[in-house]
């Protein structure tokens, strides 16, 4: 009984400590948080009062951000909703932040300093439209406190103080594209320009106090017009006709309307192919982007148009900025290899500039896609600028005084997708100088750690500790260590560019915009796919270096052909780069290596022939010997179709092409399209380990866990199911869930959730399955564990048969009979909305697992995986609480010290990836959105290695007492027994 | 902690019409839904780490629509259609229950809406967070205890325990159970951990 009770405190005690949080002074030891914006697409500076200067910009990653104009650090910074993406931004009255967003819909003002919301402003919509911000500028009384915005075809007078709509406009009919709203000279009228089926030219003169149109005015323009178009001056308007031959300009004033058209081959001869105008705002001059060049117009006094200047490619202008009463100046850049010339001209008189800068540029930034230029006073009275420049690798740079004031990585906001590399190994031993000094370090160290424990520390103490902790060179290295921490975390994000992050500070060890898929390089429409590992050397790990596969293709379909660059994993080097000649629509990496150890993957094309990678006999021969283990399948979201392949024989098509196979379909599953559509598909990790096949339960009984690779989950929901949570009710809304063995195609469990909703998410790992989804009835979320157990080898549990050879594990299994599988499953209510959900892995998957939940608040909650047992019951017996069953609840606790985000945020979450240490019982953990986040969890605490607060002062000072204790009582003993013979 | 209560309507109104009150009639753009948030002692510091109102997010079926908090608390939804909803908030620092919000279509203007953690019934959509949320581990202030607690400690204790007690429990042992024991063992061989754990338990 004693030794029940006595295993019982045992467990106890191990299961006392479910939770382990960060204690507040540990933040930043192991872990680092990074904060992004994303490409900026609209920045508007406000630096021309007292006080911290400042730029507002609105990125692509829908958000909004205040910038220190001096550091570039984030003063403020909104992530708005995903379908929320911002489309105007601009200041008001010195202090709000006004953003036009949702195509126009939603108008909100943010106070400039500390980025509270001030008032929405939700407008309304009848149509897509082009949406429109004018913000007038002049500072008059009643006018200053009026925005007019232009957004699904209404046009909305909105007081800039509360949000108040003052007057509504419908300028909707069918075919309306308007393009413009201005005011011409501060006047008291507003006009709001546009082209009615792209044929005829409407303006608008529209009464700033009650939004009633004066005057309508329309004229039709024969040939048509092309795209959109620019105004030029306060009465000239210039746009393109639908042969995009010609340029014309239109004269516009009260009720009168006229064109005037000019052939651009009439005054700039050399211009051919494709011409487009320039949507900077030079007020006064144009400009026309044609295949080789800029071309710089201007109206002359007599209303002709001029030729001002040329510049060769590849030239970016900025709006122009008024620096003085009647000078306006804009910036033109120019690239020459890694050089950028920075021009300032004055719009008057270009043949002089303001300033003339070159700035060197790393290469690995591409070329300016934007810039934003700012004025200020010099001390000497004269102008100076600072530039903002957006670069093709959507970091952000501000450059003044031809320096890089600061940069910005905001490329890694969007990050699509990474992997892990190991550091080199150590080569040479350390000098003795540097172990006694790091010797002396340590002792110093743990004697101040003994004294913060015995409260003995001087704040002093305690802050020299924290340095010493967060700055321990230990953890930025760049080499491999013991307990495998350290190591590159490679990052493929969605302007193509490649960057290596060390996992100890998060710094870019090195970065590679890859040029295959840069626009300036014919990359139309570059889209990232897929970073793998491609060659791993184990055996000649001293001289050879990892590498990484990224596979991309430029264009939105998938029957573009796809890149495939092989890049250094230590120096950021392109290794090797090709255009593939066939399609890309899905990427196998495959577990075999060939002699290299170069990993093989099968490339598919949309013709369903596989490509075998790498192109060496070595690697065919690996490919030859298993092509009959190697399955596929493919899943037709659209349609409801998966189907299952296995591969045969050489491609017809292509009889010389030794790497390329033909896959023969095997089974497929059609999912009824009236009732079921499909929602995810969830699969193992493929490099997940399992430690035991075989779980053993309380009464000494075991369960063989169903295992395979093969193994994949799907969730069908109902189409009508498939909207928002409150479009949809109960009874019209299912979910089914189904375990497909994609080998064979056979369903080995189905069950169906009534009255469920997506969006649904799920994690497989080992033989369960867990997802989440929402319930309708009881309107929470839910999350579903199904656990499979291989039945056919339940009787394998007697020793003595398995000696004797009595079991069936030799016996012939095959895919056709019905696989023995017992499914046990649970459900529980979880309180969040889950935006991306994964599993611990550790290096021999003997650590119990942990659920890495991103919720929508953006933090990443770690979810043992026993509260998601479906072995739990209301009241477990003593066996089972033995083995460690929690009692039933219905929902799920949540532990605010188990966030492993603890008090951060990672902004937008879109992934997060959990990457095995060497030592079994931590896992490192990647979460990427917005902001970037590191951090290493151990899910049932560090018990194969002492914490980094393991006090070895009290271990020594414990020996010391334990010798002193052993001494005292020695010398007491041989008293004792002295006295006793005496006596 | 000063509880400043300021009731505040429910309020339904069409998006268009800006009526004060709840019954209107749902045009095709639908319904707003109007609610405040409110936290005793924002903006203190809290356990290290401040939460502001500007960094509030107030999300509508799962990211359906996201919003923000105004500068007083007041948070608003426009065009929603009649239905049953999910109002989630996102505070750092808080926890909030979701909200799950009906909108009668038969009876415009009806709304009902309830925490869907503990499903209390709100009278007015004011959101309080149920908790406050600590997300780093107390450090235990310096006892005498802990070290006494920790594995060194342990060892210490157990190791007077055995110096100074067991000979203290072998004098005061009997003689005839000594022999007992002694026995029993003989008899069962190799002695099991349980056994020697009950013999001792049962000695002492």
């Amino acid at each position: 009984m004693a030794a029940r009770f006595f295993l019982g405190f045992l467990i106890l005690l191990l299961h006392s400590i479910i939770s382990c949080g960060v204690y507040e002074d540990q933040v930043g030891l192991a872990d680092w948080h990074q904060r992004y914006i994303g490409k900026t697409k609209h920045a508007v500076f406000h630096s021309h009062k007292t006080g911290r200067k400042r730029v507002v910009v609105s990125t692509e990653e829908n958000v909004i951000a205040s910038l220190d104009l001096r550091t570039g650090d984030i003063f403020w910074r909104h992530v708005l909703g995903e379908n929320d993406p911002v489309n105007q931004v601009d200041i008001s009255l010195g202090k709000y932040v006004i953003t036009l967003s949702s195509e126009g819909s939603v108008l909100r003002a943010w106070n400039l300093p500390d980025g509270q919301l001030i008032w929405e402003s939700v407008l309304q919509f009848s149509a897509p439209s082009r949406s429109l911000l004018h913000v007038p500028t002049k500072f008059g009384l009643e006018r200053e406190s009026v925005v007019f915005v232009f957004g699904g075809g209404w046009l909305h007078a909105i007081s800039s103080i509360d949000g108040e709509k003052i007057w509504k406009k419908e300028l909707y009919t069918e075919g309306l594209d308007i393009q413009q709203v201005f005011q011409q000279d501060d006047s008291d009228s507003l006009y709001a320009v546009g082209f009615l089926d792209s044929l005829q030219f409407v303006a608008y003169h529209i009464s700033v106090k009650n939004g009633e149109v004066l005057e309508e005015s329309k004229k039709s323009f024969a040939s048509g017009f092309y795209g959109s178009m620019l105004l030029v001056s306060r009465d000239i308007l210039v746009a393109l006709d639908a042969s995009r031959s010609s340029i014309v300009s239109i004269k516009f004033s009260r009720g009168s309307v006229s064109f005037h058209q000019t052939y651009i081959s009439d005054i700039v001869p050399e211009v051919a192919g494709i011409v487009e105008i320039v949507p900077s705002k030079l007020s006064g001059l144009f400009a026309l982007k044609t295949d080789a060049s800029l071309v710089l117009f201007r109206f002359n006094s007599i209303g002709e148009l001029v030729v001002e200047n040329t510049f060769s490619h590849p030239t970016i202008l900025s709006d122009s900025i008024s620096i003085t009463e009647g000078h306006q100046v804009f910036a033109v850049m120019q690239h020459a290899e890694t050089k950028v010339h920075i021009a300032v001209r004055f719009v008057n008189d270009l043949t002089s500039e303001a300033l003339k800068e070159t700035i060197e540029l790393h290469p690995q930034r591409g070329n300016v896609q934007k810039v934003f230029i700012n004025n200020y006073v010099k001390t000497d009275r004269s102008h100076g600028f600072r530039a903002l420049l957006v670069m093709e690798d959507h970091s952000l740079l501000l450059v003044q005084q031809e320096k890089i004031v600061w940069s910005r990585e905001d490329g890694l906001a969007s990050v699509v997708d990474s992997t892990t590399s190991e550091l080199p190994v150590e080569k040479d031993g350390v000098s003795v100088a540097k172990v006694e000094h790091s010797l002396f370090e340590w002792l110093k160290g743990h004697l101040l750690k003994l004294k913060e424990t015995l409260m003995l520390a001087t704040p002093d103490d305690i802050a020299a500790i924290q340095e010493m902790r967060l700055k321990s060179s230990e953890k930025t290295k760049m080499t491999r260590d013991h307990n495998g921490f350290r190591k590159l975390i490679i990052v493929l994000t969605k302007a193509g560019k490649v960057f290596a992050l060390h996992t100890g500070d998060g710094r870019v060890v090195w970065s590679l915009l890859l040029r295959s898929l840069r626009i300036s390089e014919g990359c139309e429409c570059p889209s990232a796919l897929k970073l793998s590992q491609w060659q791993v050397p184990h055996h000649r790990a001293m001289v050879e270096n990892p590498s990484v596969l990224v596979l991309a293709k430029c264009g939105p379909d998938f029957l573009q052909s796809g890149v495939f660059s092989i890049i250094d994993s230590y120096t950021g080097k392109v290794r090797s780069s090709q255009k593939l000649p066939h399609s890309l629509l899905q990427v196998i990496p495959l577990p075999f290596t060939d002699s290299t150890e170069q990993r093989l993957h099968l490339v598919i094309d949309s013709n369903f022939e596989a490509h075998l990678y790498p192109r060496t006999p070595d690697s065919i021969d690996i490919f030859l010997r298993e092509i009959s283990n190697i399955y596929w399948y493919a899943v037709d979201y659209v349609e409801g179709i998966m189907k299952g392949y296995s591969f045969y024989g050489k491609c017809k098509a292509d009889m010389e092409d030794q790497y390329c196979f033909n896959s023969k379909e095997l089974w497929s599953i059609i999912f009824p399209a009236h009732s079921e559509k499909l929602a995810i598909i969830a699969t193992r990790k493929m490099n997940e380990v399992v430690h035991t096949q075989a779980k053993v339960i309380a009464d000494q009984d075991v369960m063989y866990k169903y295992i395979s690779k093969s193994l994949i989950f799907v969730a069908t929901i109902s189409p009508k199911a498939a909207g928002e949570i409150g479009s949809v009710t109960p009874e019209e809304a299912w979910l089914i869930a189904y375990l497909i063995y994609a080998v064979t195609g056979r369903i080995l469990h189905r069950v169906i959730h009534q009255g469920a909703q997506g969006p649904v998410n799920a994690v497989v790992s080992e033989n369960w399955i867990v997802y989440h989804y929402f319930n309708l009835r009881a309107h929470r979320y839910e999350m579903s564990v199904i656990e499979i157990y291989d039945q056919s080898r339940a009787d394998n549990k007697d020793v003595l048969k398995l000696v004797l050879g009595k079991h069936n594990l030799t016996s012939p299994i095959s895919l056709y009979s019905r696989p023995e599988v017992v499914v046990k499953s649970q459900s529980y209510f979880f309180t969040h909305s889950v935006k991306v959900m994964t599993v611990t892995t550790t290096a021999k998957g003997i650590t119990s697992k942990q659920l890495l939940i991103g919720t929508i608040a953006d933090q990443v909650l770690a979810l043992d995986k026993r509260y998601l047992d479906p072995r739990r019951t209301a009241s477990p017996t003593q066996s089972e609480k033995e083995e460690g069953i929690i009692p039933l609840t219905d929902t799920l606790p949540i532990i605010p010290q188990s966030y492993v985000t603890h008090s951060l945020q990672v902004e937008g979450i879109r992934g997060i990836v959990t990457i095995p240490a060497k030592l079994e019982s931590t896992t490192l953990v990647f979460a990427y959105g917005v902001d970037l986040f590191f951090t290493r969890i151990a899910p049932s605490r560090t018990y194969d290695s002492l914490t980094e607060d393991f006090n070895y002062a009290l271990l020594l000072i414990t020996i010391v007492a334990l010798v002193a204790a052993i001494l005292v009582t020695w010398v007491l003993s041989e008293k004792k027994e002295l006295r006793d013979r005496w006596k | 902690m000063e509880r400043a209560t300021v009731a505040s309507l429910l309020v339904f109104f069409s998006c268009l019409i800006s009526s004060s009150l709840a019954v209107t009639s749902g045009s095709a753009d639908g319904y707003t839904i109007t609610g405040r948030i409110k936290i005793d002692g924002i903006g203190s510091k809290v356990f290290g780490h401040s939460s502001k109102l500007s960094n509030i997010k107030v999300i509508l079926n799962g990211g359906q629509t996201t919003t923000f908090v105004r500068a007083d608390g007041y948070f608003s939804f426009c065009n929603i259609p009649a239905g049953t909803h999910l109002i989630e908030v996102a505070a750092m620092g808080y926890l909030f229950s979701p909200v799950r919000v009906d909108i009668s279509a038969r009876n415009p203007g009806k709304i009902q809406a309830a925490l869907t953690e503990n499903r209390r019934v709100l009278q007015e959509l004011v959101l309080e967070p149920l908790r406050e949320e600590q997300y780093y581990e107390m450090r235990e202030p310096f006892s005498i205890m802990s070290i006494v607690k920790s594995p060194m400690g342990l060892m210490l204790g157990f190791m007077f325990l055995v110096v100074f007690l067991m000979p203290k429990l072998m004098e005061n042992m009997d003689p005839e159970e000594m022999r007992r024991a002694q026995e029993e063992m003989r008899n069962q061989g190799v002695p099991s951990l349980s056994n020697l754990l009950s013999g001792r338990t049962s000695n002492s």
